[in-house]
């Protein structure tokens, strides 16, 4: 990890990589389009709505991905104080709170054919909506203060305790879902899911990865470019 | 009042970055048993950081502050147990009367309070003690807030700027109750704009020469980003 | 120990002579309940069957109200400082806060609930397990609050801020509490419920301390 840990190679490094992975992520974007919109079959119950399922699925794992991500990163900004950790974590939140909304939209997109309505209390949309509190509440954090530093200070240690919160809070949505007779839900965990499904669903989702990572690199450099710009105004102003 | 087991207070090669502006860099200092450190310096050179610095309130950007061999913020507890700071805040509750005040502050170090009343007279408070922290004047705050010194003893003493607000009594009381400090074998760290008579064993520290300069910050700055 | 107690003796004593605040928040509590039944009408059956939900509602949002109380005022005269450097550990003097925070805001909301629960028409039978489950989770609402308060100083728009960063945290105890009401009504037991209330709460007590702690540090620069 730490041979990233200065500033200036990261920035080189992410120079040389950035438009390899930007090129991947546009292949994979595509390829799991072209499987998931042309070259799979139709739900012989959901008919065409269940390609949304290609786009729900895996923006709501990222969802999750990205707020472990950040987590990861506190924790080393907090322990190691990791000069990129903090830049990471902050740059990150804004691309998973798009992911999180995604999910969000395109569930209430499948649930609208599905029960009729476009939101149902249903205990996996439920957990996403918390979960984009979440995201909402740290990025409200960390741009409360005028001292840049102490945005990044409290909001680790908040994305920390929010993520320690994740599991109860989803363990008791689930709680709550079971006694309030949920809605009959779509189970993406079921054991039969075909070949010609998984492939467009497993693409995507490496596309959504790929696609995090391009952004989070071009994010984290256009911060760090900032705080350079802010370090250089203070020289300006000093003397 | 016994003498205190003290030891040398220090700090090597200290850097203290604010809001990303490095106020002060490679600071080095130390304070022998006994004496008093006087901080000095223009508007900004940091010396309510560095007082900051001291109590383990922020930590140094690089470089180490020490108490004898053992560093600060390895055991913050021992040496919060060690250190009074007095900052430019009185902490004084506008609800609660001069006794009430000093005896909390006293309790929270572990000390009795049976020096509270006996730290107040001497302060100077002794006919206020009974006066909520509302009625108290900015002076008298401030001889509350340096009460909190004499009422639980602790070796080393932070102060910032602790003559503001006092009149001739109370900075010469100031002076006195420095002076039998640092008889008592105690460490004084003080920054001030006023003069305040510290006695021969007194040492200035000039933080302007600790100033970065525009070289420095760049050069440092070129290390970390391209 | 001395510490503990000398904290929590004079956040008490505070909250006493500032007594207004204590009771505007409770006053905010009641106030929030009574919009209920004018907001969707008196019939009994409706509000029996919301009256738990909406009590505890409105003890989340009372809590949120009160939590600027925790650190903001040591914080503005300089007494935070003083208080982060106690010789003693920091956690235990942030459990005393939670402690003395506690007594003046989760005991009185605990102590008029059952009130409240009259105004919704409540079942009687259900008042003792709305109260045990008070009992448990208000707590909770101190010290998860005390977390958002630390981490909160010095931000702009605290007051609102807070809110939106605890609320979330305290989805748990809002669903636990409420669906142990739900059950005794219900007539399943409200056993497990309580259980899990307990078990968070046991969970938050050594975490919560740990984390304002960290948050507390950090706000000191």
């Amino acid at each position: 990890m730490h041979r990233f840990a200065n500033p200036a190679r990261f920035m080189r490094i992410a120079e040389r990589l950035l438009p390899w992975v930007s090129g991947a992520t546009g292949l994979t974007l595509i390829a799991g389009l072209y499987f998931g919109l042309f070259a799979s079959p139709a739900d012989y119950q959901q008919g065409e709505t269940v390609r949304i399922m290609y786009v729900h699925v895996p923006a709501a794992w990222m969802a999750l991905f990205i707020y472990t991500t950040m987590a990861v990163a506190s924790v080393s900004y907090i322990v190691w104080k990791h000069p990129l950790a903090d830049v990471a974590a902050q740059a990150a939140a804004p691309i998973g709170a798009g992911f999180t909304a995604m999910a969000l939209i395109t569930g209430s997109l499948w649930g609208q054919p599905m029960w009729g309505t476009w939101w149902v209390w249903d205990a996996r949309l439920t957990s996403v909506l918390i979960l984009f509190f979440l995201y909402l509440g740290y990025m409200a954090l960390v741009n409360a203060f005028d001292d840049p530093e102490r945005g990044s200070r409290a909001g680790a240690i908040l994305a920390l305790v929010g993520f320690i919160n994740v599991p109860i809070i989803k363990f008791s949505v689930d709680w709550w879902n079971t006694l309030h007779q949920p809605a009959s839900v779509v189970k993406m965990d079921g054991p039969a899911i075909d070949n010609s499904m998984l492939i467009p669903l497993l693409l995507m989702a490496l596309g959504f990865k790929l696609y995090f990572l391009v952004v989070l690199v071009i994010r984290m450099r256009g911060e760090l470019t900032a705080r350079r710009v802010r370090a250089l105004r203070l020289v300006e102003a000093d003397v | 009042m016994t003498e205190f087991q003290c030891s040398r207070f220090s700090g090597a090669g200290v850097d203290c970055a604010r809001g990303g502006r490095l106020v002060f860099a490679a600071l080095d200092f130390a304070v022998e048993p006994g004496c008093a450190l006087v901080l000095v310096g223009p508007n900004g050179s940091g010396k309510s950081s560095l007082l900051r610095l001291m109590a383990g309130l922020i930590r140094p950007t690089a470089g180490a502050l020490a108490w004898g061999d053992e560093e600060i913020l390895k055991d913050r507890e021992s040496h919060a147990g060690r250190t009074h700071y007095v900052g430019h805040q009185e902490a004084a509750k506008p609800a609660m009367t001069a006794r009430e005040t000093l005896g909390f502050w006293a309790a929270m170090r572990g000390a009795p309070g049976t020096g509270v009343e006996r730290a107040l007279e001497v302060i100077g408070l002794g006919h206020r003690m009974d006066y909520p922290g509302r009625y108290l004047s900015s002076g008298q705050k401030r001889r509350l807030a340096l009460a909190r010194l004499l009422a639980a003893p602790a070796p080393l003493w932070l102060l910032d700027e602790p003559s503001v607000g006092l009149d001739r009594d109370g900075v010469a009381m100031l002076e006195r109750e420095l002076a039998a400090h640092c008889e008592r074998g105690g460490v004084v760290v003080l920054a001030t704009h006023t003069e305040i008579a510290l006695g021969s064993n007194a040492v200035e520290l000039e933080l302007g020469d600790f100033t970065p300069s525009r070289e420095a910050v760049l050069a440092r700055m070129a290390g970390e980003v391209v | 120990m001395s510490a503990f107690w000398a904290l929590v003796g004079r956040d008490l004593r505070l909250a006493l002579r500032q007594g207004a605040d204590a009771v505007m928040v409770l006053m905010f509590f009641v106030i929030v309940v009574t919009l209920f039944p004018l907001g969707v009408g008196p019939e009994p059956g409706v509000l029996e069957r919301i009256s738990s939900g909406i009590v505890w509602v409105a003890a989340l949002l009372a809590a949120m109200l009160s939590l600027d109380r925790l650190f903001q005022a040591d914080y503005d005269d300089g007494s935070l400082d003083l208080i982060v450097m106690t010789p003693a550990p920091l956690e235990l003097v942030v459990l005393a806060k939670c402690l003395a925070h506690w007594l003046t805001t989760g005991l009185p909301i605990l102590i008029v609930s059952p009130l409240l629960g009259v105004l919704m028409n409540m079942r009687p039978d259900a008042f003792w397990v709305l109260l045990a489950g008070m009992a448990l989770g208000t707590p909770v609402l101190s010290l998860v609050g005390a977390v958002g308060a630390a981490l909160v100083l010095g931000s702009r728009r605290a007051g609102v801020l807070v809110a939106l960063l605890v609320l979330p945290l305290t989805i748990p105890i809002l669903i636990f509490g409420v669906g142990a009401v739900e059950a005794a009504v219900g007539g399943y037991g409200a056993r497990p419920h309580l259980l899990l209330l307990g078990a968070v709460l046991l969970f938050a007590l050594p975490l919560c301390p740990w984390a304002t702690a960290a948050a507390l540090r950090q706000s000191t620069t």
